[in-house]
């Protein structure tokens, strides 16, 4: 008899597709770069100085590995399957988003590139970015949107404090994408001796790659910790979907797992019905932006529109290229979440469990906790807890004071 | 053949003692019912084609003139599919080859078979798309070459050797040399071995080599027209449209015709 192997996954490709996803659209003068950055990367990759320089630094510096916990109460509130949080809030700077930050500054010192620049649009992936610059003594700019500098003030005089030079971005509605646009045109201008280190698992090939490679420590520990804790693996794992990289760090190691589930949440800002969101997945179709082709809110000219939400991360009116292939296939399922259903789920979690999570995160808190409810006690869900919430104390005191509005 | 109208025209200049000028201008900045005067104005200067822009919600290519006309347009309902209908209109009255500058995006969302039979249609000429590099060539090529319509590739003079003779190579219409890394937009300084690299360009290319990013001056034009077979000017022309300033657009095309090309 011939033995089937089970199908391994194993996108993307050599010309950067997930699916039809992904690609390299970008100026011809940003090729020679990410040619030259793919290249780069494989090499480390493969090289054990490489990552046990990165896994030292996780450990001895970001604090890895985070806790699998157990969290009691909630699942007592929600009233079925057993919720876990993969706690990336307590890593250094706060969220995920150092994991990524940390091995691509490493991997820009190995190419002899001292400059970085990063967009940012809660501030998360600037401050962690700020950070490993400082640790490696490489200079950083951090392109931020003008609307998300003034939502996001205390995350703007973190990065200014860590060395950083914030460059507010006007253009457009002054949030992620704005800032995306900017650090692009000023890749373009200075790719010779300049790294950008792109902070969610979007832009061209090599970044989405890249990105989940590095945040892929998220899953790989949690499958891990499960395993240990539970002696199986869960039968469900939700996070939130931004752009993309806390989710697809999460999710990539239980991707070949057939009986695992899992489950990306979008922000659906006021309501998908509403048009006022920032769910691509949910509510947009494919296009090319930023590098990749991926599922986006545009119009019927194929004008990329604006994404709300209360939360500064989710901002973004694209999904990974990764994302919008598993989105196809149907390996993710993807659903969303409101600003209020979001807020709720904060107040919950910081009530039952005396955990304050971070907005982008609290989408995850309520989609899982409903999840929860229709499944039987015996079973198990992994939430990634993907950053702290600190940063978001002014915004939520606003929503709440204000009925449940917000100035997203 | 429509193939040969990019190529034919810039020769055409070339052969009378001048190097060929291709002024970019934003399609709708003002309305599209200035369009046709637009380009009217610029034939009678003696452009030698019209690169029309269709502005885009985030030109990662562009600079802070181009960005702002961009706005301008979206703001008086610009699309893609409209200024194609407006070229298509008038033309009749164009003699001069007319080109469309896109973000990929834009093309997607009309439908790719679709934005080749309608630049057919329209007369169109030639299409740049400022993002999609040599290794994505594949999601226009053979849709253009049935329409035929000329695919202008963008060549960076940064770029290695070995991969500006695989992309002009497979060059149609013209090479679009980038002088710059960087972004659409006026400068004062350009890389110093500009002329030696846009020399060797010249003389690997089967097809005409064009100059363009930050040209703004006359005196750049005729800086740039001594080494390549003509110049494309965008910000400071879409600028000058802006201000109703014509009087300076047709000084840089005057430029460009007194430049006499180096032989090949």
């Amino acid at each position: 008899m011939v033995k089937v192997d089970r199908a391994v996954y194993s996108a993307p490709d050599a010309k950067g597709r997930y699916g039809e996803y992904g690609g390299r659209f970008v100026p011809e003068t940003l090729m020679p770069a990410l040619l030259e950055l793919e290249a780069a990367y494989r090499e480390a990759k493969d090289d054990p100085a490489f990552n046990a320089e990165l896994e030292s630094i996780l450990t001895d510096y970001v604090g890895r590995e985070t806790p699998l916990y157990f969290a009691e109460r909630l699942t007592e509130a929600a009233g079925g399957a057993k919720i876990y949080l993969k706690r990336e809030d307590l890593n250094h700077t706060g969220a995920h988003k150092i994991n990524n930050a940390l091995g691509q500054a490493l991997l820009a010192g190995r190419m002899g590139k001292r400059k970085i620049i990063a967009e940012t649009g809660a501030g998360q992936h600037g401050v962690a970015t700020a950070t490993a610059c400082a640790l490696l003594g490489l200079e950083c700019i951090v392109f931020m949107g003008r609307e998300d500098i003034r939502r996001q003030e205390l995350n703007v005089f973190r990065m200014e404090l860590l060395g950083a030079r914030v460059v507010s971005v006007g253009g457009g509605s002054g949030t992620l994408k704005d800032a995306v646009n900017e650090a692009l045109r000023y890749w373009v201008a200075n790719v010779q001796d300049t790294h950008y280190i792109i902070g969610s698992a979007l832009g061209p090939h090599p970044f989405p790659e890249i990105v989940r490679d590095f945040q892929r420590v998220i899953g790989t520990e949690t499958r891990r910790q499960i395993l240990g804790k539970e002696g199986r693996l869960p039968d469900a794992v939700v996070a939130c979907v931004g752009g993309g990289s806390n989710s697809i760090g999460m999710f990539h190691p239980f991707v070949d797992d057939e009986e695992v589930a899992l489950y990306g949440v979008e922000a659906a800002g006021s309501g998908i019905e509403t048009g006022k969101h920032a769910a691509a997945l949910t509510g947009g179709r494919p296009g090319a932006l930023h590098g990749a082709y991926m599922y986006l809110l545009q119009d019927d000219a194929g004008q990329i529109e604006e994404a709300h939400s209360i939360s500064a991360g989710l901002d973004y009116p694209g999904a990974g290229p990764e994302h919008s292939h598993f989105r196809d296939t149907g390996r993710v399922t993807y659903g969303s979440v409101t600003d209020t259903e979001a807020l709720s789920a904060l107040r919950l979690l910081c009530r039952k469990e005396g955990i304050l999570p971070a907005l982008e995160s609290s989408h995850a808190v309520a989609y899982a906790t409903e999840l929860a409810k229709e499944m039987p006690p015996d079973s198990i869900v992994v939430v990634c807890l993907s950053g702290r919430g600190d940063k978001d104390v002014i915004t939520v005191r606003k929503a709440l004071e204000g009925g449940g509005r917000h100035d997203g | 053949m429509t193939a040969d109208k990019l190529a034919g025209a810039i020769r055409e200049a070339n052969g009378r003692g001048g190097c060929a000028f291709v002024p970019y201008i934003m399609a709708g900045d003002g309305g599209l019912g200035r369009l046709e005067e637009q380009i009217l104005f610029l034939q009678e200067a003696g452009a030698t084609a019209v690169e029309l822009g269709i502005p885009f919600s985030d030109p990662a290519a562009d600079g802070p003139v181009i960005q702002q006309a961009g706005i301008r347009s979206l703001e008086s309902g610009t699309t893609l599919a409209k200024v194609m209908q407006a070229v298509g209109g008038f033309s009749e009255e164009i003699r001069i080859p007319v080109i469309l500058m896109t973000y990929l995006n834009p093309v997607l969302s009309h439908g790719i078979a679709a934005f080749a039979n309608d630049c057919r249609e329209a007369g169109i000429a030639g299409v740049i798309v400022p993002d999609v590099p040599f290794e994505e060539d594949a999601v226009l090529e053979d849709a253009l070459r049935m329409a035929d319509v000329d695919f202008i590739r963008l060549i960076p003079l940064t770029a290695p050797d070995d991969r500006i003779r695989a992309i002009a190579g497979e060059a149609e219409g013209f090479i679009y040399a980038v002088t710059v890394d960087g972004i659409t937009g006026a400068r004062d300084s350009f890389a110093g071995s500009s002329a030696d690299r846009l020399a060797w360009l010249r003389e690997i290319a089967d097809v005409p080599v064009l100059a363009g990013f930050g040209i703004s001056t006359p005196a750049q034009v005729r800086e740039f027209g001594r080494s390549a077979d003509g110049v494309i000017v965008g910000s400071v022309i879409v600028d000058a449209f802006h201000r109703g300033d014509l009087v300076s657009i047709s000084e840089l095309i005057r430029a460009a015709r007194n430049t006499p090309v180096p032989a090949e």
